[in-house]
C-alpha cells in the first residue's frame, strides 16, 4: 500500500455530537440538525460558509438530500457515503481529501443512524436480491468466532478467555459511566458482565455493544486556516483504509485470531503519520469494540500488544483510563451503542475533547497523538479504517 | 440387461417415541416410534437424500427423474427439478412429479422401469395427522429411490398389473395437513378383492405361482394388514416399529428392505393398495447391497412439543430479528449448480478451491481460469464454530461452523442435526441438502453441514 497521505494538511476546527441512546422523541432529521448546529457553533462559523458536505449513514437515508433537506442547505455539494460500520469514518476521510485537494476551503463530515425505530434486536445487514446461499449469522455470532480461535491459539482455557473479555467490557463501561453522552452511564460489575445471558458462543449480553441512535459532525479546513476558527484545532496526521478480499471464510489459512484488514490499514496510517512504535507514541485510542473479542484482537492488529500478548495486557490494565495506553476512554461502542453512520465521528469527538482538555472526569494528561479505528464487516471479510490525529502540527 | 440397477433409502435422523406422545396426550400406544424429518427438511429434501444414495450405487446417469409424494412442497411448479439440480444431473432429460397420493409411488416406479433411458424413481413423504391420531402416531417421514436402466440389474421386472376403482376412502384438500377418512371397515371391504385381483393378474403375467417375498403397502391400515396375512408378508419389520407408514415412500422402504435380504433367483411381489391396486413382480438377479435399519445411537429422540413446532403446528415466540428475504429467481438460476448442486470452483493455475465459485482466484488472482469442483460428497472438519442464540430458528440455538474440506476448500454454513453442547473443533462433517427457510411461499434450498455418523444407513 503506498498512500502518500496528507499529514498535517487539514485540521478539524469544530465538532458536534448528540447523546447516543434511545431517542424515541427525536427523528433522524432532529439528530442531524443537533449535531450539525453544535459543530457549526463550536467553530464560530456559519453553515452557509461551509463549501461541501459528506453525510454517512448505512440505512437512515439515501443521497445527499438526507442532509440538505433537513438543514435547507442552499444547493451545496452533498455526498452520501456508506462503508458498513466504518461509514462514519468514511465521511471524514472524504471531507479531508476534498479540502486537502484544494477543491474546497471547508468541508463538513456528518454521520447519523437511527436504529431504535426498527424494533429489532441488533444490527441488520441488508443485501441485494440474491440466491439465498449467504451464511446468515447474526453479528454477535460472526464476532464470537474470534474467542475460541484466540483462546486455542494462545493456550487460554475458557475461564481465562471469559475473564479477559469481561475485563474489556468492565473497563469500557467504567469509562462510559464518566461520559454524559453515553448510552449506558453506569459502571457494571465484573460478576454481572460474566454472568450475563449468552447471545452467541461465549459472548454474553454484556460482551455486545448496544443498539443506539445518534449523530456527530466535524468541520474540516486547511491546516493553515485552522487557527482562524479555533485556538485548539485537531490536526489530521493519517487516514488509512483497507477493504479486504473477503476470503477468510473461503481459505483454510485464515484462523480467526486477526483482522488482516486492520493490520494493513494501521501500517498505512502509521507510515503516513511517521509512527514506528504505536504503543509508546500514541496517547489514546478509540477502537471498534463492537464485541469484546474484537477489542482484544484489535490490540494486537494495531500493534499495541505483541501477538498472543494482548490478553495479558488487558488483564494488567494497560488499556484502562489510567493505563499506559488508554483505549476507548469515552466508553466505546460498549457504552455508546453503535449508530453506524455516527460512530466513527463519535470517536473523533473524544479525541477533540481530550486535546482541548474538555473531557471532564475522563480527561487524560496532555495527550499528543490519538488513534481512531473503525471496522465494518466481520472476521475474514471487513473494511478497516485507522486515523491518527494530533493536538499540534508536526514541527517542520 | 434392462432392470432395477440400484436402490437407496433415507430415514431422517429424528424419532418421536410414542411413549412421549402418550405422556403428552394421555392416550395412545406406549411403545414404538415414528421417524421425523428435521425442521429443515421437506419431501423434496427427503427424496434427494434417498436419490443421492441410489445414484451413488448405479453405474448409469439417469436421464429422467420421476418424483412421487403426497406432500409436495409446491403446486404449479415441479418439485422434481430441485432433486434433479441437487443431483447435478445433465440438462437433457425430464423431471416430473407424480402426486399427490401414495399411489403415485407405484406410478413413479413403473415410469422409471419402463423408461427407454436410464431413469430414477424418487419416493418421499412427510406425513401428519390430528394430534394423537393413528395418522400422526403410526406415520413417519422418509424417502426411497430406485435407478432403472441397462446394466447388471439387481432385479428384473417380470410383470406388473393394475386395477382401478373409484370410491371414497381417504381424502385431503390440497395444502391441508390432515387427511379425513370414511369408516375403515368400508375401505377394507373394497380393497380385499382389488388386491386379490391385481395379485392374480401380476403372478399370471410373471408365470409364477408363489413369490419368495411379498411387500404390501397401503395407507389403509386394516386393508394392508389383511393383505399381508393373505399373501404371507406378516412379520412387522423395523419400518413398522421405528419409522411408521411413510406415504409414497412406504412402498419403496419396504421394497428396499426386502431387496437387501433377497437372494439371486428369488422373486418379489410388490403390492400397493391405494385407490385401486397395483402389483409388480421382480426377479432378483444379484445381491443389492446395503443394510436397512438404523444403527443404534444414530438417531435423536425429540419431544412432542418440538415435533409440533417443527411441523408448524405450535407457533413459538421469535427473537426480534427480521424475516428472511426470499431467494430471488434470477440469481438462484444463474447460480443453480452452486445453490442446488454445491459445485464450487478450483483454480487451474494454482489449484485453490473456492466455495462459492469465483472468477478471480483468491490465491493467485488469475481471472477466469476456473474448473467446476463438485463438493457435495466431500467430507471436512470443523475448524471453528459458534452457537448463535439470537438467530431465528425452528430449532434454536443455531450452530454455525467453518468447515475445511479434505482436498481443499473452506465453507462457512449452518450445522444441522448437531448437538450445540457437543460440537467441537475437529469434528468430521458432511454436506446435506436442506430447506434453509421458507418465506412467502418460496422454499430456500441450500446445503448445510451435518455430523458424520459412521456406518450410515442405505
Amino acid at each position: 500500500m503506498t498512500s502518500t497521505g496528507i499529514r498535517d494538511r487539514v485540521a478539524i476546527v469544530g465538532m458536534g455530537c448528540t447523546p447516543f441512546g434511545e431517542h424515541w422523541t427525536k427523528s433522524i432529521d432532529d439528530l442531524l440538525i443537533d449535531a450539525v448546529t453544535e459543530c457549526v457553533s463550536s467553530s464560530g462559523t456559519r453553515l452557509d460558509d461551509i463549501d461541501a458536505f459528506w453525510i454517512g449513514t448505512k440505512d437512515s437515508g439515501q443521497s445527499g438530500m438526507t442532509l440538505s433537506r433537513p438543514l435547507k442547505l442552499d444547493h451545496k455539494p452533498v455526498t452520501r457515503v456508506e462503508n458498513f460500520c466504518a461509514t462514519g469514518s468514511e465521511t471524514l476521510r472524504n471531507a479531508c481529501y476534498a479540502v486537502a485537494s484544494g477543491a474546497y476551503d471547508s468541508a463538513m463530515a456528518v454521520g447519523v443512524e437511527k436504529l431504535k425505530d426498527s424494533g429489532l434486536s441488533g444490527l441488520v445487514v441488508g443485501a441485494p436480491p440474491n440466491d439465498g446461499t449467504e451464511p446468515d449469522l447474526t453479528p454477535p455470532a460472526m464476532f464470537s468466532l474470534l474467542a475460541p480461535a484466540y483462546a486455542a491459539r494462545y493456550g487460554l482455557d475458557d475461564e481465562q478467555m471469559k475473564d479477559v473479555l469481561t475485563r474489556i467490557a468492565w473497563k469500557n463501561h467504567a469509562n462510559g459511566a464518566k461520559n454524559p453522552l453515553a448510552q449506558f452511564r453506569k459502571p457494571v460489575s465484573l460478576q454481572d458482565i460474566r454472568e450475563s445471558p449468552l447471545v452467541a458462543g461465549m459472548l454474553g449480553v454484556y460482551d455486545c455493544s448496544g443498539v443506539a441512535d445518534g449523530a456527530a459532525a466535524a468541520l474540516v479546513v486547511r491546516a493553515e486556516d485552522a487557527y482562524r476558527y479555533t485556538d485548539r484545532p485537531m490536526f489530521v496526521k493519517a487516514l488509512g483504509l483497507a477493504s479486504g478480499p473477503a476470503d477468510g471464510a473461503m481459505r483454510s489459512d485464515y484462523d480467526y485470531t486477526t483482522f488482516p484488514e486492520v493490520v494493513r490499514s494501521a501500517q498505512d496510517a502509521y507510515r503516513q503519520a511517521g509512527i514506528d512504535d504505536p504503543r509508546s507514541q500514541i496517547s489514546m485510542a478509540e477502537v471498534h469494540d463492537c464485541f469484546t473479542p474484537t477489542e482484544l484482537v484489535l490490540m494486537e492488529d494495531l500493534g499495541f500488544s505483541g501477538r498472543g500478548e494482548a490478553w495479558q495486557d488487558v488483564l494488567d490494565g494497560s488499556f484502562d483510563l489510567d493505563g499506559d495506553l488508554p483505549v476507548n476512554p469515552d466508553g466505546g461502542l460498549k457504552s455508546f451503542g453503535h449508530p453506524i453512520g455516527a460512530s466513527g465521528l463519535r470517536m473523533q469527538y473524544e479525541m477533540w475533547l481530550q486535546f482541548r482538555g474538555e473531557a471532564g472526569e475522563r480527561q487524560l494528561d496532555a495527550p499528543a497523538l490519538g488513534l481512531t479505528h473503525n471496522l465494518g464487516g466481520q472476521p475474514g471479510a471487513c473494511v478497516s479504517f485507522v486515523s491518527i490525529v494530533g493536538a499540534e502540527p508536526t514541527p517542520a | 440387461m434392462q432392470g432395477l440397477l440400484s436402490h437407496g433409502i433415507y430415514v431422517p435422523h429424528y424419532r418421536l417415541q410414542l411413549a412421549e406422545t402418550r405422556a403428552a396426550l394421555g392416550a395412545g400406544p406406549a411403545s414404538g416410534s415414528r421417524a421425523v424429518a428435521s425442521h429443515d427438511q421437506d419431501s423434496t429434501c427427503l427424496g434427494y437424500e434417498a436419490a443421492r444414495r441410489a445414484t451413488a450405487r448405479a453405474a448409469v446417469t439417469p436421464a429422467g427423474v420421476a418424483f412421487a409424494t403426497s406432500s409436495p412442497v409446491y403446486a404449479d411448479r415441479t418439485n422434481a427439478t430441485a432433486i434433479h439440480a441437487a443431483l447435478d444431473l445433465p440438462r437433457a432429460g425430464e423431471a416430473l412429479d407424480l402426486g399427490s397420493t401414495p399411489r403415485a409411488a407405484f406410478g413413479a416406479l413403473r415410469a422409471a422401469a419402463r423408461s427407454p433411458e436410464p431413469a430414477l424413481a424418487v419416493l418421499a413423504d412427510q406425513r401428519d395427522g390430528l394430534a394423537g391420531s393413528p395418522d400422526e402416531l403410526l406415520s413417519g417421514d422418509g424417502g426411497a429411490a430406485f435407478v432403472f436402466g441397462e446394466g447388471e440389474p439387481v432385479a428384473e421386472v417380470l410383470a406388473d398389473a393394475s386395477v382401478t376403482q373409484e370410491f371414497l376412502d381417504r381424502w385431503r384438500a390440497p395444502g391441508e395437513p390432515v387427511t379425513a377418512s370414511w369408516d375403515e371397515r368400508f375401505g377394507a371391504e373394497v380393497y380385499g378383492p382389488l388386491v386379490d385381483e391385481v395379485v392374480r393378474l401380476a403372478l399370471e403375467r410373471a408365470g409364477i405361482e408363489q413369490p419368495d417375498h411379498v411387500v404390501v403397502s397401503s395407507p389403509h391400515r386394516r386393508a394392508a394388514a389383511a393383505a399381508r396375512r393373505r399373501l404371507g408378508d406378516g412379520a412387522p419389520t423395523w419400518i413398522d416399529r421405528e419409522v411408521g407408514y411413510t406415504g409414497a415412500a412406504d412402498l419403496g422402504l419396504r421394497l428396499a428392505d426386502v431387496l437387501e435380504r433377497a437372494r439371486a433367483g428369488e422373486t418379489i411381489l410388490v403390492v400397493s393398495a391405494a385407490d385401486g391396486a397395483d402389483a409388480l413382480v421382480l426377479g432378483v438377479r444379484r445381491a443389492a447391497g446395503g443394510t436397512s435399519g438404523t444403527p443404534a445411537g444414530h438417531t435423536t429422540d425429540i419431544s412432542y412439543t418440538t415435533f409440533l413446532t417443527w411441523r408448524g403446528r405450535l407457533e413459538r415466540e421469535r427473537p426480534r430479528r427480521p424475516d428472511p428475504d426470499r431467494p430471488a429467481a434470477p440469481p438462484s438460476s444463474r447460480n443453480v449448480r452452486w445453490k442446488f448442486g454445491f459445485v464450487g470452483s478450483a483454480c487451474e493455475a494454482c489449484g485453490a478451491v473456492h466455495l462459492p465459485p469465483q472468477r478471480v482466484c483468491l490465491a493467485c488472482h488469475e481471472v477466469d481460469r476456473m474448473q467446476d469442483r463438485a463438493m457435495r460428497d466431500a467430507r471436512g472438519r470443523i475448524s471453528t464454530y459458534t452457537v448463535d442464540r439470537l438467530a431465528p430458528s425452528l430449532d434454536p440455538p443455531t450452530v454455525d461452523v467453518v468447515v475445511d474440506f479434505e482436498g481443499g476448500g473452506r465453507f462457512s454454513c449452518q450445522l444441522t442435526e448437531g448437538d450445540a453442547q457437543a460440537v467441537r473443533i475437529g469434528d468430521a462433517v458432511e454436506m446435506t441438502f436442506r430447506r434453509v427457510f421458507a418465506y412467502r411461499g418460496v422454499h430456500n434450498y441450500f446445503w448445510k453441514a451435518k455430523p458424520v455418523l459412521e456406518a450410515q444407513t442405505t
